[in-house]
């Protein structure tokens, strides 16, 4: 059976991670190893006036102080006006988050750790804290970063006209959208174990990393050593979304003590660190304003977006990626003319902003489905109707957007058509009449968006990123025994690339994926890249095992050729052998010859061999879109504000499926975290700026009782712009589920009058709009 | 997240379990199941220095019946009563109760004794043994066994009438008659989570029984006297603002959203319980 390109052959990877035998970075043992704990800020703004490490264990204990050779990590950017701030690994001067490291300390075991953690005595000054940052976008005396004259990172504004949308407009709808701070929660957490190669004259860090090459520029930019003389290895990650797309504080400080102590020395993050010093994620709020015709039609939005990005910019997607990315990607799949967008990335006392599968587009697809459904609601319309209308139809594609997106292929209202029918629309609404009739409340939803994936070196580059992705590259060879290997500088923490990469090379070289070995993660053994994260995987390290292997496999079957004396055209690769017609070589034969019996090949051999490392890039740099629609239906128990998810199905469309079962498993697993964002996951702080969910008991995330029964419909446009016409997809499906589900709550809660604004919709948040409605007899949000 | 350094001991015997906690020097505490325990440890919330281990012990793993009562060992675990491996006093309940603590890894390990020790106000047994007007049995280091009412048993959040060498050996409930019912319902964000909210109510026409009880209320679980003695008179359902009349009774002071999901909740057992 081939195993190719859209071939739905299971996951190579599983069998090491379904048997407990993938190794992590907790699990490498190593002589001599040491771990270490953090002592962490307790307080969200304050002033370090000492730090006492008790006498005792002065050795085992190292602050900023110490750390003397170390730049900061300072993420700089392009953007006017963007301010850059200096994130040291451990903090100097002040502290500007609860749970920022202070110190790190080392002992043999993590508990001995710890106990010395805390005997370190802290003399903090506090300040008052910035936690809301609506109002610290404002405040010019209370400053996070206090040579700054405010607190905003960026602020961006794309000034369309919108005094026309105004003027013409039948219907206003505005609205302020919130969505919560959370935590990305990958099973495994961050890790670190760094040691000094003395016969490689080499700092060797495995990492928890999504981005090896990057880390290992980033550490040698940081702790100022030649890029040679570090080596970052990315071993089996149990997750990543983004959380571990950015460089380490803790990568930095462990390298550090790794290098002065000359021992090895380990941290790994627990769940309580993450759900503390790792809640990064998500926080939006939004201003909008949407002018509409009487049908429904959009004319314009204007939109003020702020993004609480918390205290520091991130290496080396900046503070500004999530904002600008809002701002841009705001109008979605939607063809209005007329847009006005301000931007705000505001700092305040809260874990480094780092950007989630989806980037933002969860929280402006959230808005933006919304503001549909409002608009349908005001001209009595159906919103399914109003949302097919207003997104951009098949026939004017390739098609520019409002804000520069061009959108290369899709016929995204066919998408919410497909929806509809999987979600069986058609008889809804007398459903709903019934259950109404008997006290029940059920509503139905959609959300439609575009997912830009695999954008490349000008898109980045508009975003003032201090470094921009350029061309993939990948290595793909043949052993003397005839197995292939390849090596790929991106990485695998879940997405199946191990597969799926095996599966490009399988597809030109016609070999059973079973003999075609993956190598990624590590800089001393692969190509570079800039590794795994929006959406490029399988469309850039794809693309480039594609093209590589091609090269490739023309070399095979000139040496082929040979051997069969017949010519190359004439030679087809399959089931591990070259056939001319109905006689054959294998590809061990014909390993064999080239690298062990040369005799048989000619004088004039092309000497290049059976190894390619080939480098690519899609023909566009603005990357390709992958759509989707997602639909809900769910009861809302007005006596306790409880949803519940009855059906849901995803129509999407992602260009060449290049393995439909590893598909489906980015689906699911997206739209459980969009489920996690729409209902349950929500970081909260008190006043002072201490978060109060720092367990699971507190911090709920959905588990496989809470999702239902995933419905997934598929078409395949391709894309003109990529080898096979493959788009990504890794996020998408984490972007639309808010949408969806908050939509088919207001339906259901229509005969209320409630509407919410807010995610996630938890059944106190729910409940409480309905007692307000119930005692005052209107809406108060 | 790990434990300050303690030392761990496995008495053989219960009556060597409370020797050690009368004369060990050392502030030392019982584990169970560490359900419960083991997530203070980690925190370093509970920093003991000596950890006595009961959970192997026989003697707390009681399994029996008489004609009025059945009795359940201190150590059994969750999972054993879900899997309907104690007698029920009541058709049913236990099993229901067991099932919607947490997920089985939790249930496998933690026990109705360590879960009544632990006192959370949001547990599901405290609740379910006020309902029932369970008896904790209990034994000091002199040897004395003391039977304590459920409702004389939690004090508040976290707080129980156990001196601190007394453990809990087992669990006696009375048997209700053929005709009696129960209801219970649980409030929570997931399957399996501590509750927001809990109503229970066992009834029983032929001992002229009713007891509805109120938990996750953030001390001991609230009777509801006078409602149960209308609901035992009527046999109907309250409506919620009756609820909220006997809820307000209590000395507890909760927000509009926290008083609906506790009437809701008692609501819907009493629902379940007058509709069998
Ligand atoms: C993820 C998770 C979810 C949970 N969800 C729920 C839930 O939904 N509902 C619920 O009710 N519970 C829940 N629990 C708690 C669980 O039921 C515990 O098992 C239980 O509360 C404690 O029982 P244990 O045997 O584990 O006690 P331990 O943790 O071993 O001990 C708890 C306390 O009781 C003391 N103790 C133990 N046994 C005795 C004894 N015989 N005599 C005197 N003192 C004793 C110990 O010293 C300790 O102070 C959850 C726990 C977890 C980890």
């Amino acid at each position: 059976m081939p195993t190719g390109i859209g071939a739905r052959v299971q996951r190579q990877e599983d069998r090491r991670l379904l048997n407990g035998q993938a190794i992590f970075v907790d699990d490498i043992k190593m002589p001599g190893l040491w771990e270490a704990a953090y002592v962490r800020s307790p307080i969200a703004h304050g002033i370090i006036k000492e730090i006492r490490k008790p006498a005792e264990f002065e050795t085992r204990i190292f602050t900023a102080a110490d750390m003397d050779d170390v730049l900061p990590i300072r993420a700089e950017s392009s953007l006017p006006t963007y301010k850059a701030s200096d994130f040291h690994s451990l903090a100097t001067g002040k502290v500007r988050y609860v749970g920022e490291c202070i110190a790190i300390c080392i002992a043999p075991t993590r508990a001995e750790a710890e106990d010395i953690a805390e005997l370190v005595e802290l003399d903090l000054d506090p300040l008052p804290p910035l936690i809301d940052a609506l109002v610290a976008r404002t405040d010019h005396t209370n400053l996070v970063h206090e040579d700054w004259e405010d607190n905003l990172f960026l602020s961006t504004s794309f000034d369309g006209n919108i005094e026309e949308a105004k003027a013409k407009a039948d219907v206003v709808i505005e609205r302020e959208y919130h969505t919560a701070r959370q935590c990305m929660m990958p099973m495994e957490g961050k890790g670190t174990l760094a040691y000094w190669d003395g016969k490689a004259d080499q700092l060797v860090v495995y990492t928890s990393t999504q981005i090896p090459h990057l880390i290992r520029t980033g550490l040698s930019e940081f702790l100022q050593m030649d890029q040679g003389q570090v080596r970052v290895i990315a071993p089996d990650v149990g997750g990543g979304f983004g959380y571990k797309c950015i460089l380490q504080p803790e990568e930095i400080s462990v390298s550090w003590v790794a290098r002065k102590t000359g021992r090895p020395i380990r941290w790994t993050e627990d769940r309580r660190e993450h759900l503390v010093a790792g809640a990064n994620t998500r926080q939006h709020h939004y201003k909008l304003i949407a002018y509409a015709d009487k049908v429904g039609r959009i004319l314009g939005i204007d939109a003020e977006i702020t993004v609480d990005v918390g205290a520091y910019s991130v290496w080396p997607f900046t503070a500004c990626l999530e904002a600008s990315q809002a701002g841009g990607n705001l109008p979605g799949p939607y063809a209005f003319k007329n847009y006005r967008c301000k931007t705000y990335s505001v700092a305040t006392n809260k874990p480094p902003f780092t950007p989630y599968r989806g980037v933002a587009r969860p929280g402006v697809c959230f808005a933006m489905e919304l503001t549909i459904d409002a608009i349908a609601r005001a001209v009595g319309r159906e919103p399914i109707d109003v949302r097919r209308e207003n997104l951009v139809p098949a026939a004017a594609m390739p098609y520019t957007n409002v804000t520069g997106k061009f959108y290369d292929t899709g016929d995204y209202p066919d998408s919410v058509n497909q929806a509809a029918k999987m979600i069986e629309f058609d008889g809804f609404r007398a459903k709903q009449a019934k259950a109404l009739r008997n006290g029940r409340y059920i509503g139905i939803g959609f959300s439609t968006f575009t997912e830009q994936s695999a954008h490349g070196t000008k898109v980045f580059g508009a975003w003032g990123l201090p470094l921009v992705p350029g061309y993939e590259q990948a290595m793909v060879k043949i052993t003397p025994s005839g197995s292939i290997e390849v090596r790929s500088g991106n990485h695998s923490f879940g997405q199946g690339l191990e597969t799926t990469l095996a599966q490009m090379a399988s597809e030109w070289l016609g070999v059973d994926i079973a003999n075609i070995r993956v190598t990624m993660g590590d800089t001393g053994t692969t190509p570079y890249s800039t590794g795994a994260y929006a959406s490029r995987g399988m469309v850039m390290a794809g693309g480039a095992v594609s093209k590589a292997s091609e090269v490739l496999a023309e070399r095979v079957k000139i040496h082929a050729a040979h051997l069969l004396q017949c010519k190359p055209k004439d030679i087809e690769l399959r089931d591990g052998e070259a056939f001319n017609k109905k006689t054959s070589v294998s590809l061990k034969d014909i390993a064999k010859a080239w690298y062990l019996r040369p005799d048989r090949l000619p004088d004039d051999v092309n000497t290049a061999g059976l190894e390619v490392t080939e480098g690519y890039k899609p023909s566009i740099d603005t990357g390709v879109f992958s759509y989707a629609t997602h639909a809900a239906t769910v009861e809302v128990d007005p006596a306790t504000g409880i949803t519940k998810i009855k059906d849901y199905v995803i129509f999407e469309d992602c260009g060449r499926r290049v393995n439909p079962l590893i598909l489906e498993g980015q689906a699911y697993g997206g739209a459980a975290q969009g489920i996690g964002t729409a209902l349950y996951e929500e970081v909260i702080y008190d006043a002072a700026g201490q978060p109060l969910t720092s367990t699971l008991a507190d911090y709920i995330v959905p588990g496989p009782n809470e999702l239902p029964d995933f419905k997934l419909g598929h078409s395949e446009t391709l894309s003109p712009y990529t080898r096979h016409g493959i788009k990504g997809v890794g996020e998408g499906a984490a972007i639309a589920p808010s949408g969806a589900i908050v939509n088919a709550i207001n339906d259901a809660l229509r005969p209320l009058n409630i509407e919410i604004h807010q995610v996630p919709a938890t059944p106190h948040r729910v409940l409480s709009k309905i007692l307000s409605v119930q005692n005052e007899g209107v809406s108060s949000e | 997240m790990k434990p300050v350094s303690f030392e761990y001991n496995t008495p053989a015997s219960l009556s060597l379990t409370t020797d050690l906690l009368v004369r060990t020097k050392k502030d030392a505490k019982l584990i169970s199941g560490g359900q419960s325990l083991g997530p203070m440890l980690n925190l370093r919330l509970a920093r003991p220095e000596l950890l006595i281990d009961i959970s192997k012990l026989s003697e707390l793993k009681e399994i029996g019946e008489d004609k009025s009562k059945v009795i359940i060992g201190a150590s059994i675990t969750h999972s054993t009563i879900e899997d309907g491996g104690v007698v029920e006093p009541i058709s049913g309940m236990l099993r229901y109760v067991a099932s919607r603590i947490a997920y089985r890894a939790v249930r496998n390990k933690g026990t109705i004794g360590g879960s009544l020790a632990h006192a959370d106000p949001a547990a599901d047994w405290v609740t379910t043994m006020m309902a029932l007007s369970a008896v904790i049995k209990t034994r000091t280091s002199d040897g004395i066994i003391r039977k304590i009412p459920m409702h004389d048993f939690m004090l508040g959040a976290y707080r129980t009438a156990l001196k601190h060498d007394e453990i809990i050996s087992s669990i006696e409930i009375p048997k209700y008659s053929k005709k009696a019912c129960w209801g219970y319902h649980k409030i929570c964000r997931k399957v399996g989570e501590f509750a927001n909210a809990i109503g229970a109510i066992v009834v029983d026409p032929v001992q002229k029984y009713c007891i509805i009880a109120c938990g996750a209320v953030g001390g001991a679980p609230l009777i509801l006297q006078d409602l149960s003695e209308s609901v035992a008179r009527s046999a109907a359902v309250p409506d919620i603002l009756e609820i909220v009349l006997a809820l307000e009774t209590s000395e507890q002071q909760f927000d509009a959203v926290k008083m609906q999901q506790l009437a809701v909740s008692v609501q819907r057992a009493i629902e379940k319980a007058v509709c069998k």
